[in-house]
């Protein structure tokens, strides 16, 4: 054998509480190699990392790092070792600068931000990078950030870097830069673990790949030799179909027309720009836009919870044929209409769910003003809840684990299944399959087209452009607050599409 | 009379100064100790009981023994003070609003209760003690003070500790901004699991921030008897200062410097209703109350600006747990 086992785990066993996150897992990564590690939501690949990483500390099980065996008990002692990772949420300092988030935790050298932010340039030009090491945290994009993450461990000498989906939250364009430093890492001789839901980034970029199922080793394949459907295979442990259900839309009528929408911060940034569109009944409208480009702002404001600027959201009900713009309406009474908002912000519990109370009452916060007396009845949502977690194969020891326990993935299957329950007229979901495996994803997309069947405008927010492309009816681009073109998803293309994502005034592009 | 005025203000603003330097510490490693009043009790009861122990007992009176030994009494009760509230909020991860309540109430009754028993010792006709010779020793002034007129007596008729807790701010202020030691406090106190995942210990930060800004806090008690009060202990004459040097943190925006600043304006504006000539009782009270106005305006303006870097650390008031899912 030529290359040479840079790390390697062996029956490694990581329990919390009555969940079983990780069962007697092999792996082992060579020098110089990318390995992808697929696995649905809950089959435990964070956790893996975490342990790596120091984060938690295993039951039991070995791990060894160039043929040597060590004991990894503190996010220091990873580092000893050169292990060196990319959480999925950043871990970094808002308020510091780029240099300060780096250098934080070193003691080895004298403190000096100067002569730091000259050798974090240094990394950069080696790798390809483009940073500002004095720019603050919360000033930057997401792509920067995760820029951030990486310079942070190739600072610490890291030869293991551990990437958490990398790609989540990239565009297109920002993904394939991130994937052509990776392959320069790799040239170097650094050995990279990327754990990622996407089978085509995991086929483009990897040397071989090793599939989790239910906290569970499966196997490694070589990429050369594998493909999309074998791979899911391995995944999910049944045959599933990859392509995306789409139906001709049903009747479709105009049932939500949004006009001239205009929204401006209290900074004086214009969140949203005159947007206008239209939704019909029976069609799925997807919208596309790199993240922060005003989505959760146009679907706030529809659904009453965003103040805006100018513009009016005329509702036409289908039940009476009036005509009412929604922007005079209370959140509730917006509801009452119909209009479901199921939105999956980046921190999952963010909105929606209460991450300290079980699913049961997490149902219960859309129903408790249907009880008649004071007391509440749990019979109903209990109900709800559980053909919830059979419907949607949501992992959970019952209907009465706090939600926070749950994995993310599962965390969003209980919060669109509450949100579909209640047979909307108006349907809107931002990122539902955001962290989602792929058999989890293809159940909200079916329950998204079963809405569109039962006479429902859908509005999708995706990030993924093929999904986009697959599912929806017709497309419209956001960028930087503003509707940047709309299309018919049956004939573009994600080029199209992505170029419209990155268009600002006057028609020039972002990244080329 | 303005010379007057401000050199009060001044010593007014130090027992607030060493409050609020102890409390930003404590915060800026994502402690909220609201027992900071309680602990600045405790370290004016234990200055005062080791004086007494000392004047009662000391065969010889040697002056520099009679300061070191009261600022040992208090290190230690304000130092156990910290602890108690570390072990329950750090450890133990409780409330750490509750816990710090709980101190403080605690650090009043204690204070009170050993007060009490100091006053029923020496007999007195009055329901204070008086330790007139040890407070001479906290208050002896560089000798050239008073030959200087005014500027002397703005900027040299204080006592060592008034010096020490403006030393300790400005100190205190360097090391956040240009120390690793201070980058790693800031780091914990904004977003601990960031500082554990860079390696740092987030507990060992909590506890040596939160003993350290607790020792310093009880000086300010200390001070306040010894000094301000010349050495005259009476229960709950300490009054809201605990509370006032809370508010402070928020007028200065977590920053040691600006506090310098802040505990002489609250100084003045604790005691300016004494220099205004014909106030009523109630127009005194309404005067009393301008610091904490004034500390609602900031906190206003603050939001108002919305500035990332004048905001609490991120964390502040919650407890840090690795595994916590």
């Amino acid at each position: 054998m030529g290359a040479s086992t840079a790390i390697e785990l062996r029956n490694i066993t990581k329990v919390f509480g009555s969940i079983v996150a990780n069962k007697d897992v092999n792996l082992s990564v060579n020098r110089g190699e990318i390995l992808s590690i697929l696995g649905e939501n809950g089959s435990g690949k964070t956790t893996l990392m975490n342990i790596l990483s120091g984060i938690y500390f295993p039951d039991h099980g070995q791990i060894l790092i160039n043929g040597e065996e060590v004991v990894i008990r503190s996010p220091k002692d990873a580092f000893s070792y050169g292990i060196g990772m990319i959480h999925q949420h950043f871990k970094l300092v808002d308020v510091f600068s780029a240099a300060e988030n780096i250098v934080l935790g070193l003691h080895e050298e004298k403190f000096n931000i100067k002569r730091s932010a000259e050798k974090i340039k240094a990394i950069s030009e080696q790798y390809g990078f483009e940073i500002d090491p004095k720019k603050k945290i919360h000033e930057m994009s997401v792509s920067e950030k995760q820029t951030v993450e990486i310079i942070k461990v190739l600072y610490r000498g890291a030869d293991i870097l551990i990437l958490d989906e990398p790609t989540a939250v990239l565009t297109p364009q920002e993904t394939q830069k991130l994937f052509a430093v990776l392959r320069r890492m790799r040239e170097d001789g650094k050995s990279i673990i990327i754990i990622t839901h996407k089978l085509h980034e995991v086929l483009s970029l990897s040397d071989r790949v090793s599939v989790l199922r239910k906290g569970e080793y499966i196997g490694t394949v070589n990429t050369a030799e594998t493909n999309e459907s074998e791979l899911t295979e391995m995944m999910v442990g049944k045959k599933i179909s990859l392509n995306i259900r789409r139906d001709d839309p049903v009747d479709p009528q105009d049932r939500l027309t949004v006009n001239g929408l205009t929204c401006i911060s209290r900074d004086g940034v214009k969140l949203l720009d005159n947007v206008s569109f239209t939704a019909r009944s029976g069609e799925i409208l997807g919208i596309a836009g790199i993240a922060g480009s005003g989505q959760r702002e146009l679907l706030e404001a529809i659904a009453g919870l965003q103040k805006l600027n100018s513009g009016s959201i005329v509702y036409h009900n289908p039940k009476t044929g009036a005509e009412d713009d929604l922007r005079n309406k209370t959140p509730m009474q917006i509801r009452d209409l119909g209009v479901r908002l199921s939105f999956v912000p980046e921190d999952r519990l963010g909105m929606g769910l209460v991450g300290n109370m079980d699913i049961i009452d997490n149902m219960m916060l859309r129903s408790y003003r249907k009880g008649k007396t004071v007391f509440l009845e749990r019979k109903p949502p209990r109900t709800l809840a559980e053909r919830i977690i059979r419907d949607l194969e949501v992992v959970t020891p019952g209907a009465t684990t706090p939600v926070r326990r749950l994995s993310g993935g599962n965390v969003q299957k209980v919060l669109v299944g509450r949100e579909i329950a209640s047979s909307p007229t108006v349907l809107m979901a931002a990122y539902p399959v955001r962290g989602l495996d792929i058999n989890s994803s293809y159940l909200i997309y079916n329950l998204l087209n079963e809405q569109k069947q039962n006479g429902a405008a859908v509005i999708f927010v995706g990030e993924a452009l093929d999904i986009l492309i697959g599912l929806c009816d017709r497309i419209a681009v956001l960028g930087s607050g503003r509707i940047t073109g709309m299309v018919d998803a049956r004939n573009t293309t994600k080029e199209a599409i992505g170029l419209l994502m990155t268009k600002h005034d006057g028609g020039e592009t972002n990244h080329g | 009379m303005i010379i007057a005025f401000i050199q009060r203000a001044i010593m007014q603003g130090i027992p607030l100064l060493f409050g609020s330097t102890g409390e930003i510490i404590t915060e800026k490693s994502g402690n909220l100790n609201l027992g900071i009043p309680g602990v600045m009790y405790v370290g004016g009861i234990c200055g005062v009981i080791g004086a007494f122990l000392y004047e009662q007992n000391a065969t010889a009176f040697v002056p520099f023994l009679a300061v070191l030994i009261p600022i040992l009494c208090c290190l230690l009760g304000s130092f156990i003070m910290g602890l108690i509230y570390s072990v329950l909020t750090a450890t133990l991860r409780a409330n750490q609003n509750v816990t710090g309540l709980a101190l403080t109430t605690f650090g009043v009754g204690f204070g009170n209760f050993f007060g009490g028993s100091l006053i029923k010792i020496v007999k007195s006709d009055m329901p204070s003690v008086v330790l007139t010779k040890t407070s001479n020793c906290f208050k002896a002034v560089l000798p050239f003070a008073g030959k200087l007129g005014a500027v002397g007596k703005l900027l040299f008729s204080y006592s060592f500790l008034a010096y020490l807790a403006v030393i300790i701010a400005l100190v205190a202020a360097y090391v956040f901004k240009h120390t690793r030691m201070g980058l790693h406090l800031r780091a914990v106190g904004e977003s601990p699991a960031t500082a554990d995942a860079a390696g740092i210990n987030v507990i060992r930060y909590k506890y040596l921030s939160t003993l350290i800004g607790s020792m310093i806090a009880g000086l300010g008690g200390l001070y306040y008897v010894m000094d301000y009060a010349n050495g005259v202990w009476s229960n709950n004459g300490f009054g809201d200062r605990g509370w006032l040097a809370i508010a402070l943190v928020i007028f200065a925006v977590w920053k040691p410097d600006l506090s310098i600043l802040g505990s002489f304006l609250f100084g003045g504006l604790f005691i300016v209703h004494n220099y205004i000539p014909n106030l009523t009782m109630s127009d005194q009270e309404i005067f009393k109350m301008t610091p904490y106005v004034v500390t609602i305006l900031v906190l206003v303006f603050v939001s108002l600006r919305n500035r990332r870097e004048n905001q609490p650390p991120a964390s502040l008031g919650l407890a840090y747990f690795r595994e916590e899912r």
